[in-house]
């Protein structure tokens, strides 16, 4: 089995408050191969781009990671220094954000940043670059490559913009993505652009994708495996159609089964009472039991349990298995 | 019907408002800063000593019966020469009592001080609100007439305003309007600050949809600006107005040291400072050294407060 | 049912032109953008209406329209009969006023966050110099909230209590249109479910009307009883929900539907639609829709197409049948 990509082990981040210590990220593990792409789902404020900041060395200070460790390509980098974090980012991570207007520098042509990231990481000389960013460009869809390549940002559209940004985030040729949201100011028709285009594009480097997003159907056409995350937990990670149609954990099957979906008219939607606390107010035991109906005793008391903790690919006591827990549930 | 979708009941009633504002972050963050503590424990001193002049002073400066002319250029805390009075900061070249000079000098300064902020903050937050609100002609008549006056000095502007004044005046009532003048001169010359961040900020929350919900309803735009949006835009104009305060502080200073400001019967420490500043090397140094010294505290005392309210108000730095 | 709502060759033109003076010294024309072009529709009482769309094609400018906040450069909109627009009797105008409110999209900017949740809810009565003993604390029960949460200010709510805050102040006056501007599309995927469901019981228990604007398909497809799909400010499609799912007639629906992600759609190999909207102050002669249609002809270049019917649906296109 060779090396995952991205391996994460129990990863903690905290903030230190006025109020008190929060875990915005709690103990939480995964990995990615090379060529795969992980979704990692949740509401706002679950964790999930905290999590990606983390990996990528990108946290705001007071935050921190506190506990755990981040290996790339089996190497740990969660504390080697900003300096080595630097070069490591954009060589062999590389970062996608939601808003392509403000990823993107609007002082400098798009060839000069991409030819800058070139050059910054990859020995070549100053012609060459601007080749491959040429090249960079025509792959991702932008027409025209050799002539735009010295346009402005604010010069193309939503769309041809964060197509900029993922050429930008791959040229330097790393082996881990991490796209936050990278569809989520699109359209849709230019959603399904994008999913396309990083999709076909990591398969075809093998590079390992961590893809954040709240949009279930993205996640459904994207990603080969999810993690749902829930306030700073993770809650449940397994293979993306068994984990959306036979969901195990009761956040993950409530989730699925409050999302409207296309097909099913007018049925009421179910909805999940209450909402998911905030990071300062967690309940004491399991981080969900006050919403979930299967809830008992040990949930009440232990700690929310992690997915290593359960065996099995949902962090709870008593998960959803047979097609009649299913039925309850109503996924 | 319908379901309740807060499983949460809801939390007890809150505490007390003094409670509550004695924990909130506002005060929370007044509380770490030593240098706004120490600022606010000095300007309300200052205040306070000016308010209870009448009562705290020795003497009363602006009365010219008390006044002693053999009292006159007594260093501090020695014994007059020819009367035997002494005082604490000694007096000036007409026998006046320093001190209380200071104290009923500082009155007229914080008074105009505050007045001209009070007009400036009016008139702006006015003409800010009309401009951002209405747009069109009346936003490009307020703007520019801001930018023109912004091209002058405001002291320069201050002093055309004064001399006008001063012209249209009959000689008799000058000195009594003297004050009035000065505070509608420096308030005049201050508001384009204040009209131009009001503005900016009326133009961010007028595309908030809860303006529109307003105009939806019906609502006048008069009640739009007064009810709706005034209030937020308030925050920045506070900081504003505590830092003009110490401007116009000195502004009045100023105006006095030129002697276009304060009559010299009523003299204010901008006045003090001009009358010292002529003895100062004659040896009788305590005339300009205190009210300089007064004058500094004040000015950089509210100047510190308001840097201090400027960062604790913003929600960025929170 | 009658129609609450008429819409008649609706168009808004924006001027979003330079000043004056720099269009002068570049020798530039006038920029003026069609966010609307002679839009048609109605909508019967007591039903749901959706507009679907894109960026650009027009939907919210149509919601504001329609409420009266902003107004039309041609056409008609008629609520219950009145034209907000030009109509002079002040007093048809202000009854007709009470009965239309909107939801805006953004909960965190739809409340004032100096005002007390009381005042806001009581606003649209007591601006009409109504009464309002009691009002707030009765609505926000009805919206799921507590009544002690009226003496409350909006940042100690969550987006989805905000919004619902939003639904108790737009049914305060009693209205019979609602126009929902994506009411949530800003909300998370569970609280979307709790307040999708509150306006369905509203609807039923109260006999509204909603105008629904969104992109989201899934949502619409879960509200809408007749749907209206949008491209660039024109009305290129309407049908009844069942049937514009189930057959779409219009090139640019069709193309619109394959796109959309699917929660069951795993893997699936998208062929992913062709360039990208075009610029509304330019947009494409004849149909607007003809540089991205795979059916496209000569005919779609120069004509625009007319809206016709092909039994219970309208489409805008020479080659739909």
């Amino acid at each position: 089995m060779t090396t995952p990509v991205l391996s994460v082990r129990d990863l903690v981040v905290e903030i230190p408050t006025r109020k008190g210590l929060l875990r915005p990220v709690d103990r939480v593990s995964f990995d990615i191969a090379a060529g795969e792409i992980l979704g990692v789902v949740g509401e706002s404020g679950a964790g999930k781009s905290m999590t990606g900041n983390a990996v990528i060395g990108l946290l705001d200070p007071p935050a921190r990671i506190a506990q755990g460790e981040v290996l790339l390509s089996g190497q740990p980098i969660q504390n080697i220094g900003r300096e080595a974090l630097r070069r490591l980012r954009g060589k062999r991570m590389g970062m996608i954000f939601q808003d392509p207007l403000t990823s993107l520098n609007p002082l400098l042509t798009v060839g000069e940043q991409l030819t800058e990231t070139i050059l910054e990481h990859l020995p070549v000389g100053n012609a060459e670059a601007r080749r491959r960013a040429i090249a960079a460009l025509e792959e991702v869809g932008i027409p025209a490559a050799a002539a735009r390549i010295d346009s402005y940002p604010h010069e193309f559209s939503g769309g041809m913009r964060q197509r900029v940004v993922i050429a930008l985030a791959l040229c330097a040729e790393p082996e881990l993505v991490i796209a936050d949201e990278p569809t989520t100011a699109l359209d849709v028709s230019v959603q399904a652009q994008i999913v396309a285009l990083l999709k076909r594009l990591c398969r075809e480097r093998g590079v390992a994708v961590m893809l954040v997003t709240h949009d279930m159907g993205v996640i459904a056409e994207a990603a080969d495996r999810v993690a749902v995350m829930y306030a700073g937990r993770l809650a449940e990670i397994g293979p993306v159609r068994e984990v959306l149609t036979a969901a195990r954990h009761p956040y993950t099957a409530g989730l699925m089964a409050s999302t409207p979906l296309a097909g099913h008219g007018r049925r009421r939607l179910r909805q999940i009472p209450g909402a998911m606390p905030r990071l300062g107010a967690l309940p004491q035991g399991c981080a969900f039991h006050p919403r979930c109906d299967r809830a008992e005793a040990r949930c009440r008391q232990d700690p929310t349990p992690r997915v290593e903790d359960c065996g099995g690919r949902a962090a709870c006591w008593f998960p959803l298995s047979a097609p009649a827990d299913r039925q309850e549930a109503g996924a | 019907m319908t379901e309740a979708g807060s499983a949460t009941p809801p939390a007890p009633r809150p505490p007390g408002r003094l409670r509550r504002a004695w924990h909130s972050d506002f005060l929370w963050s007044f509380r770490r800063a030593p240098v706004a503590m120490v600022s606010f424990l000095v300007v309300a001193v200052l205040v306070l000593a000016a308010l209870l002049a009448p009562l705290v002073a020795p003497h009363d400066p602006f009365d010219p019966a008390t006044l002693n002319l053999m009292n006159g250029f007594t260093p501090p805390g020695e014994p007059n020469a020819f009367t035997g009075e002494s005082f604490w900061l000694g007096t000036d070249d007409q026998g006046r009592d320093v001190f209380s000079t200071i104290l009923y000098g500082m009155r007229i300064s914080l008074f105009v001080g505050f007045s001209a902020v009070l007009l400036a903050m009016v008139l702006g937050v006015l003409l800010g609100l009309l401009a951002g609100y209405l747009g069109g002609w009346t936003e490009t008549i307020i703007m520019r007439v801001a930018d023109v006056q912004l091209t002058f000095p405001a002291i320069l502007v201050a002093m055309l305003i004064f001399g006008i004044a001063k012209g249209i005046t009959p000689p008799e009532y000058r000195d009594q309007m003297a004050i009035w003048v000065l505070i509608l001169a420096i308030g005049l010359s201050d508001w384009v600050q204040f009209a131009r961040v009001v503005r900016g900020a009326t133009l961010v929350e007028k595309n908030k949809e809860y303006v529109q919900a307003a105009r939806l309803v019906g609502r006048s735009p008069f009640a739009i600006m007064t009810r709706h949006i005034l209030p937020n835009v308030l925050n920045p104009v506070l900081v504003i107005a505590t830092i003009s305060l110490a401007l116009a502080i000195i502004a009045e200073a100023t105006l006095s040291f030129l002697g276009v400001g304060a009559p010299p019967t009523k003299p204010s420490l901008g006045t003090l400072i001009r009358i010292g500043q002529e003895f100062m090397f004659s040896g009788e140094w305590w005339i300009l050294f205190f009210p300089a010294l007064t004058l500094l505290a004040l000015a950089l005392s509210i100047n510190l407060l308001g840097d201090w309210l400027r960062d604790a108000l913003n929600p960025r730095l929170r | 049912m009658s129609a609450l709502v008429s819409v008649r060759g609706l168009t808004r033109v924006f001027d979003v032109s330079k000043p004056w003076l720099n269009r002068v010294l570049e020798r530039q024309p006038k920029a003026l953008l069609t966010a609307v072009s002679e839009v048609s529709f109605e909508v019967a009482e007591r039903s749901v209406y959706a507009l679907v769309g894109e960026s650009g094609s027009g939907k919210s400018t149509i919601g504001k329209i329609v409420v009266g906040l902003l107004p039309p450069s041609g056409g008609h909109v008629e609520i219950a009969g009145v034209d907000l627009a030009t109509e002079t009797d002040g007093a048809r105008v202000d009854a007709v006023r009470a009965e239309v409110q909107m939801i805006f999209q953004d909960p965190y900017a739809s409340l004032n966050p100096r005002w007390r949740v009381r005042d806001i809810v009581n606003e649209p009565v007591r601006a009409r110099g109504g009464d309002t003993a009691g009002l707030a604390e009765r609505l926000l029960q009805q919206v799921g909230l507590a009544a002690e949460d009226a003496d409350r200010f909006p940042h100690e709510f969550s987006g989805g209590q905000r919004q619902r805050i939003c639904i108790a102040r737009a049914l305060a006056s009693g209205p019979r249109l609602i126009v929902c501007d994506e009411p949530t599309s800003a909300l998370d995927v569970s609280v979307q479910a709790q307040v999708l469901n509150l306006m369905s019981d509203l609807r039923e228990d109260l006999g509204l009307t909603y105008l629904f604007i969104s992109h989201d398909l899934t949502v619409v497809q879960h509200m809408a009883d007749t749907i209206g799909v949008l491209y660039l400010g024109r009305l290129v499609e309407e049908a009844p929900r069942d049937r514009l799912f189930e057959a779409p007639k219009h090139p640019y629906t069709r193309m619109l539907f394959d796109a959309a992600p699917r929660m069951d759609g795993f893997g699936r190999e998208v062929d992913p639609p062709k360039g990208e909207i075009p610029d509304p102050i330019n947009p494409p002669p004849g149909c607007a829709f003809h540089p991205r249609c795979p059916l496209a002809m000569e005919r779609c270049k120069r004509e625009r197409p007319e809206m016709r019917s092909l039994g219970a649906t309208r489409v805008a296109c020479h080659l739909a049948e």
